[in-house]
């Protein structure tokens, strides 16, 4: 179980982040929603190691993981999916999920979650020597995902994966989520797609400027009136 | 079936680079070594290990490093220095009482194992060491330069090469660099064949190298730095590593820059030897080893052979004294350069290598319509 508990982080004099708690229990869909700015990538960067928190902690069964680096991070298994897809442009799909594998050394198990990560996606092994930069977006997000399997997570981290796509195209990557969290793979959702991301949550966390304000299982945060309010578009 | 085609691609390659050396073989046994032919195919043979080590930093890691000169510097002078004959010392270095060094990796490896196979060892290994001198200055420098980008890093390093070249021609250090005089008098490899082996160990090192793990961790540092650092690849760990390894091979490279030149002064690694080799990596591709190669081979023939007639009143048959003068070789050069950036974006070769091209159509063209989604 991954455990956050008063989490802090500044950018300068900015706190982005004024001690935030959460858990995400093994297994399950955890997804934050909020506005822009709320600090939901923060969070996810925090516990990634690629921002350094001021103060608080981060547990990942029970080993803190706050000041070590980012390899070690992610040999406990927390892989970050980051926004806006960011595959390697400039290489093959097969390259970009070997970089996923980077810092394993079981060279058949990769072979293997190169097949898995195949299997998931049909449409990347299709592609699989095509430049990453020329597929589309969809595609790019779906890749994205792969290279983050291809670290054989634990926990999976996907920052926004519907950014920038098409309502079909995000109802496929949901449906993978759903896949992968179904084969065993805890996940960490952020979205401002809140319908979306609601839906298939187990839990979920509301933030606004820093800090938690809601907590629920994602059905009771569909049914509230005030998340109804802010995020979801109610019909006046 | 798609396995053995790729093996297919991969035998043709190796066919090519053998007829290539069988042909410098044949070329080393018909034409004497002060041939204008053999002449060009040492220089390029260097040319060809320096591009790539610097297509190694800028094209593969992404890194815009221009101090590609210092470090041959540094090779070309380890070499020197380590290789003078303990006899001959006393003339090189006349203004310095002999020098510093007293004496000669090749002799003293001729001295265990024969004058013949001692001294080419012993000029191989004062070869590695100056590429791990210019490695060990890389290491240095890049503690505080790696931090800059873009650039802020060409800067740096462009300064640094500078540096170190009027450092080298301070008389303090005469007794070990000879001030600003010549290193001269140590063996040389007289083959351009020898020198085809050697740039080509080198290069298939750095394309093993490209192409391992470590390769694939640079090509993601040069495509996003957040991202690779995400996939927990170790950016400060990697950058250096490229930066030692690129100096390293740059330093040989030196060394057998000194070994072609004959005399080794640090007057003539200037910057605008690093600009040299910059072009030559960006016309051939960035990110191609073969454009590199290939490009260094064109650059050098026609620089020094091919053209040379523009300069000297006639060319191809053609004989225009007033237009043909000194100068007019570099004025064609320039637009011969300026057509092929205008035509070709992306260097000769793109980022493709010599197996990519050999690969069977249907499979480019197929990448193509892809590209074109």
């Amino acid at each position: 179980m991954l455990k956050i508990e008063n989490l802090q982080v500044a950018y300068g004099g900015i706190q982005a982040l004024r001690g935030i708690s959460l858990e995400v229990p093994d297994g399950k869909i955890v997804t934050l929603i909020g506005a822009n700015g709320a600090g939901k990538s923060t969070t996810l960067r925090t516990i990634s190691g690629l921002v350094k928190a001021k103060g608080g902690s981060i547990q990942y069964d029970g080993t803190e993981l706050v000041g070590k680096p980012i390899t070690s991070i992610i040999e406990t298994g927390i892989i970050h999916v980051p926004e806006g897809r960011r595959v390697f442009p400039d290489m093959t799909v097969l390259e970009n999920l070997k970089i996923g594998a980077y810092l394993r050394n079981d060279k058949d198990g990769i072979e293997k979650d190169i097949k898995w990560v195949y299997e998931l996606f049909p449409r990347l092994e299709e592609r699989s020597w095509q430049l990453a930069g020329t597929l589309s977006g969809g595609e790019q997000q779906m890749l994205a995902v792969g290279r983050g399997l291809m670290a054989r997570p634990k926990v999976l981290m996907m920052d926004e994966p519907s950014l920038g796509l098409a309502p079909i195209v995000v109802q496929g990557i949901f449906d993978i989520i759903r896949e992968i969290n179904r084969q065993g793979v805890t996940i960490l959702l952020i979205e401002q797609n809140a319908n979306m991301a609601l839906k298939i949550a187990d839990y979920a966390y509301v933030m606004e400027t820093g800090r938690i304000t809601m907590t629920g299982t994602g059905r009771e945060l569909l049914e509230n009136e005030a998340v109804k309010e802010a995020y979801l578009g109610k019909k006046k | 079936m798609k396995k053995k085609t790729i093996q297919k691609e991969y035998i043709i390659t190796a066919v090519i680079l053998l007829a290539i050396l069988a042909a410098a073989f044949v070329l080393d046994s018909m034409l004497p070594s002060y041939h204008i032919a053999i002449k060009v195919i040492k220089k390029a043979c260097v040319y060809s290990l320096v591009a790539v080590s610097m297509n190694l930093l800028n094209g593969f890691t992404g890194l815009f490093s221009l101090g590609q000169a210092g470090f041959m510097l540094l090779g070309a002078y380890s070499y020197a220095v380590l290789c003078i004959p303990v006899a001959k010392r006393a003339g090189v270095y006349q203004y310095f009482d002999g020098g510093l060094v007293q004496f000669s990796i090749p002799e003293i490896f001729s001295g265990i194992l024969g004058d013949k196979v001692g001294t080419t060892v012993g000029m191989l290994v004062a070869l590695l060491i100056g590429g791990l001198v210019a490695a060990l200055f890389a290491y240095l420098i890049g503690l505080p330069v790696l931090r800059l980008k873009s650039d802020y890093l060409a800067i740096a390093t462009l300064g640094f090469a500078e540096i170190l070249r009027a450092f080298f021609q301070w008389n303090a250090l005469g007794p070990i660099t000879n001030g600003s005089n010549l290193l001269k008098s140590y063996p040389d490899l007289s083959r351009a064949s020898a020198y085809i082996i050697l740039a080509g160990a080198f290069i298939a090192c750095i394309v093993l190298l490209v192409n391992s793990t470590y390769g694939r961790a640079f090509k993601a540092i040069r495509d996003d730095e957040v991202a690779a650092e995400a996939m927990g690849i170790n950016l400060a760990h990697h950058k250096r590593l490229a930066f030692i390894i690129s100096s390293f091979f740059a330093g040989i490279g030196g060394g057998m820059l000194a070994m072609y030149m004959g005399a080794v002064q640090a007057l003539s690694f200037k910057s605008t030897m690093t600009y040299e080799i910059l072009l030559i990596v960006v016309i051939g591709g960035i990110g191609s080893i073969t454009g590199s190669v290939l490009t260094s081979f064109l650059y050098v023939a026609s620089l020094e052979w091919l053209l040379r007639g523009l300069d000297s009143g006639k060319f191809l048959g053609i004989s225009a004294p007033g237009i043909f003068k000194n100068g007019f070789r570099m004025a064609v050069v320039s637009i011969i350069i300026m057509i092929v950036v205008l035509f070709f974006r992306k260097g000769i070769m793109g980022d493709k290598e010599l197996p990519d091209l050999l690969r069977k159509h249907g499979k480019s063209k197929k990448k193509e319509d892809g590209a074109n989604e």
